[in-house]
């Protein structure tokens, strides 16, 4: 009680503690806000600007110029990258935009059995790095692939589904499409039955009532999913790497700074580029939904408007399903086929089985491994340490520009890897490991701190939500029993949200486990690099393939895993919840 | 707005959900321009059946025919019967005009007659200069009228409302079911009115049918429905109701009814055999001395509510509910006091049990 107020008149014992209470209050989240917001501006904020900074620099004289724009549009090389990458992006929402539609569409409409199936197995391209599933999509699709050697065989044509942008638009496609089937499908159920039957009962029915009534009410669903997908696949560096397709703007950024080095300024102008596209494209989905918030299912609404199929339609949808799904699982299939595999090469399957590619990657891949585990570990518990810290912040204090901390961790969601990366090799080749006379840029530190900052958005959500289910008066009923701040947020807050926490913990942790885009760019050494680079590595000879195989799906079962143990804990923690609020 | 008043007749009409039977053998026939109400609790199926008149849900047995015409097999939009749904459903994406216009512009009218005509529906409904707000810029009450707009602007042959007023608070609702009834005069629309509420549905329909269960339990004037309900249901949901349980059995030449409790109550009329008397709060007094038509008992409880004083009684076989008129200067009894219930056996019906 040393800080006791000069307004205590020395009352009863309550009131003598309670300046006491106040106080640390104040100054400890202070200094935590304080202490992140440093954090984040030199983290995220710094690294970012200096790389747009650096694309209106002129290299030699350091004045400030438009050449290096001027340089980037003139170069052929460079007008392709960008009209691909803008091609392959708009072409990927075409396709995942034909795979999801059907599935939102039969799931949420028609009483189909199989829809609670679609609706997970829609989440299975998403536990899969879509660059690991890359080359197994070579085997199967690609020209001596097997369902190319099987038409070939039949037809006598091949069919180009790998060829140069078409691999990518493939590959992201199916990787992609849950971000458009999960909000498509939302917006769909949010669709009050009596939506449909109003205009049927003025006179309107069938593809009339879709295009009026029905589409109009998805669409902010809609646009959403496809910006995301957009943004993701334009930012990606990590599939068209893999699949050796260069003339992309990602790649070339990559391949900029990696092969001249830290100073070409092409690098950052793709990369001011690539920031520029990600705000365009939310901005402009921000813009499209505004003020349509078209939830309708509403008090004395019939719900869920879901019609019965006619046999033949029953068989048209299962067919439709089947064949989606099937394409969908073919990188998991592709995959573990190769891991097991002794040789795949000019044949439609393996030609025997084997455990050896285990034996290769695990011989190989052990420095990878715990390599991941420290990155993705020391990046998933301070996420979780600042995304509870900025939740208590926003949500439980009055501490001025809070909402500011919540803008800025989020906003890493719409700087691509490749930038993040770019940004710390620039900003940290100056500066030294402490006690050391090498440059922090090639220090292992940097890599978990990137990582940190790419999957703060997640854990952060996660602490959100599990802060707003924990009541205040909880804490306000140990305040009144005498418990400082600090110990309130340590004994009642943190505990209550420990589910949260940890389902942030692990989202973090899992996706961490197999990012990059940004690794790939921070890695200086092979023995610095985490398993997804490792992965990368393999893939680069045919014969590390299998073991690359091998190590891809230990990575699937790292985030299907992560993914499934996040869900339980959610799940547990709503039912240990809402039975507590009976009692 | 004139319309060919027409009626509306069902017969032998089954429905189910799957396996479970939501509606058992309804026969309505409504007349034309009747203001007719489905009265009945909540999940007793009046939403189901009103939605099967409209052609939503499944594909009922019997027979629905509107102005004369089948339409049981017909899809929803070619039956030009109008709905008002509970929610309204007004598409957050169009305008006021755009939704009111919606029903003309699916049946290929011109642009240059469907104006006039929305504007004259908004006229009717008082909203004209709301035309051009998005539905989410309009309160309750003013949703509701526009969804009455939209519907009638198409000049339905019969009218549908789900419990159009109870999203609505309450004194707004006593003043739409005045306009609502209003409205249907005006138009001379055949209208069907669902409703749990026994209040709205007293005070608006020409007559009405409560359900129970998937089945109609009576169909008739709000009088009569309240003066002779023909079962235990019907009399319960309409009113307070105290039920004795009890035959009725010959006298001589008269009937009377005993209770179970043994108590016995001189009838004008009724079939022999078993049976419950059905007597309503007011159809009794209370009075100091016993009498061939009193049933003997104990005041419990005392409620003072303004224009008449409620007593609940306990007599041998149950506690009974007994309203007594407030008069200034008048006494009440007091709780605990022994007292006799005069019971008006020609007010009593008796229903079987
Ligand atoms: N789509 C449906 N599927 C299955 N049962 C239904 C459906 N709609 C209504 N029911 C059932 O039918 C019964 C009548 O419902 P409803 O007509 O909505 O009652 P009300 O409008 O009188 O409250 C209820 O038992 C309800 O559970
Ligand atoms: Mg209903």
């Amino acid at each position: 009680m040393s800080n006791a107020s000069p307004h205590n008149t020395g009352g009863p014992s309550l009131l003598d503690r309670l300046p006491a209470s106040i106080f640390p209050r104040v100054t400890g989240l202070h200094a935590a806000a304080l202490i992140i917001a440093i954090l984040l501006i030199g983290l995220l904020i710094i690294p970012v600007f200096q790389v747009i900074y650096v694309a209106f620099l002129d290299p030699n004289t350091g004045a400030l110029t438009l050449q290096n724009f001027v340089d980037f549009f003139r170069t052929s090389l460079f007008r392709e990258s960008f009209w691909n990458s803008f091609y392959v992006s708009a072409m990927s929402v075409v396709f995942a935009t034909v795979i999801a539609l059907p599935l939102a569409y039969i799931t949420t409409r028609f009483n189909f059995a199989g829809s609670v199936v679609i609706q997970s197995l829609g989440f299975i391209p998403l536990i899969m790095p879509p660059f690991v599933g890359a080359v197994a999509m070579q085997l199967i699709f690609g020209r001596n692939g097997t369902l190319n050697l099987l038409i070939e065989e039949k037809f006598g044509v091949n069919i180009p589904f790998m060829e140069g942008l078409n691999g990518v638009i493939l590959v992201q496609s199916i990787h992609y499409f849950p971000f458009i089937l999960i909000n498509l499908s939302t917006s769909l159920r949010n669709i009050d039955r009596s939506m449909e039957e109003a205009a049927q009962n003025l006179g309107s029915q069938g593809m009339r009532l879709f295009r009026r009534i029905v589409f109009p009410l998805a669409m902010p669903g809609y646009v959403a999913g496809a910006a995301l997908v957009f943004i993701k696949v334009f930012d990606d560096l990590g599939t068209p790497l893999l699949l050796n397709v260069n003339n992309m703007l990602a790649p070339q950024a990559f391949l900029r700074i990696s092969s001249i080095g830290i100073s070409d300024p092409m690098g950052y102008v793709i990369s001011f580029i690539l920031v520029a596209f990600s705000i365009f494209s939310l901005w402009a989905s921000f813009l499209v939904m505004r003020g349509k918030d078209y939830s309708t299912v509403q008090k004395g609404g019939g719900g869920l408007s879901r019609r019965d199929l006619r046999t033949g339609e029953k068989i048209a949808a299962y067919a439709v399903v089947a064949f989606i799904l099937i394409l969908v699982l073919s990188p998991h299939i592709g995959l573990t086929l190769l891991s097991f595999a002794t040789i795949w090469s000019f044949a439609p399957l393996p030609d025997g089985f084997t455990l050896q590619n285990y034996v290769v990657m695990w011989e190989n891949s052990k420095q990878f491994i715990t390599n991941t585990v420290i990155y993705a570990g020391i990046a998933a518990v301070l996420d979780v340490i600042i995304g509870t810290a900025i939740a208590y912040i926003v949500i439980r204090t009055g501490i001025w520009g809070r909402k500011s901390l919540d803008y800025l961790a989020t906003a890493a969601l719409a700087v691509p890897g490749v930038v993040l990366g770019i940004g710390y090799l620039r900003v940290f080749h100056s500066i030294d490991i402490p006690f050391t006379d090498k440059p922090m840029a090639s220090w292992w530190v940097i890599i978990a701190l990137a990582l940190m900052i790419r999957r703060l958005p997640y854990a952060l959500r996660a602490c959100t939500a599990a802060l707003q289910q924990v009541s205040q008066a909880l804490e306000e009923a140990a305040e009144s029993l005498g418990a400082t701040k600090g110990s309130t947020i340590r004994r009642i807050v943190i505990p209550l949200m420990s589910g949260g926490i940890l389902a942030g913990f692990v989202t973090s942790f899992a996706t961490a486990a197999v990012e990059l885009s940004a690794t790939i760019m921070l890695v200086s050494s092979e023995s610095d690099a985490p398993l997804a680079y490792g992965i990368y590595l393999f893939m680069q000879t045919p014969s590390g393939r299998g073991a690359g195989a091998a190590l891809g799906v230990v990575a699937v079962i790292i985030v299907g895993l992560g993914t499934f143990l996040s869900q339980l804990m959610i799940e547990r923690d709503k039912k240990f919840k809402s039975t507590d609020q009976s009692h | 707005m004139t319309n060919q008043m027409v009626g509306i007749e069902i017969n032998d009409l089954h429905l189910s959900f799957g396996e479970t039977e939501v509606l058992t053998g309804v026969n309505l026939d409504i007349q034309p321009g009747e203001f007719f109400a489905f009265l009945g609790p909540s999940g007793s199926g009046k939403s189901t059946l009103l939605r099967s008149i409209a052609g939503f849900g499944p594909t009922p047995q019997g027979s629905i025919h509107i102005g004369g015409r089948d339409v049981v097999s017909l899809p929803p939009w070619k039956r030009n019967v109008g709905m008002v749904f509970q929610s309204y459903a007004l598409w957050p994406h169009m305008s006021v005009r755009d939704n009111v216009g919606f029903g003309l512009r699916e049946r290929k009218m011109p642009a240059s007659e469907i104006a006039p005509r929305v504007d004259a529906a908004l006229e009717l409904v008082g909203l004209s200069h709301l035309a051009d707000r998005m539905p989410n810029q309009l309160s309750g009450g003013q949703q509701q009228r526009i969804a009455l707009a939209r519907t009638v602007v198409v000049e339905p042959e019969v009218l549908l409302l789900d419990e159009p007023l109870s999203n609505l608070d309450a004194s707004l609702r006593v003043q739409m079911r005045r306009e609502l009834l209003a409205l249907q005069r005006k138009l001379g629309l055949t209208t069907i009115f669902v409703t749990h509420d026994q209040e709205e549905a007293n005070t608006t329909a020409d007559r009405m049918a409560v359900l129970d269960k998937g089945v109609i339990q009576q169909i008739g004037t709000p009088q009569v429905l309240y003066d002779t309900p023909e079962n235990l249901f019907v009399a319960e949901f309409l009113g307070t109701a105290n039920i004795l349980g009890g035959q009725v059995e010959s006298n001589g030449g008269a009937k009377r009814f005993r209770t179970s409790a043994g108590d016995v109550l001189p009838l004008s009329d009724g079939h022999e055999g078993a049976g419950s008397i059905v007597l309503r709060p007011q159809n009794m007094q209370i009075v100091d001395q016993a009498g061939a038509d009193t049933l003997p008992g104990t005041i419990l409880h005392r409620e003072f509510m303004g224009s008449q004083v409620r007593y609940i009684v306990r007599t041998s076989g149950t506690e009974m509910i007994v309203d007594q008129f407030h008069h200034v200067g008048h006494d009440w009894r007091d709780t605990g006091s022994d007292v006799h219930l005069k019971v008006n056996t020609n007010e009593a019906v008796i229903v079987a049990s």
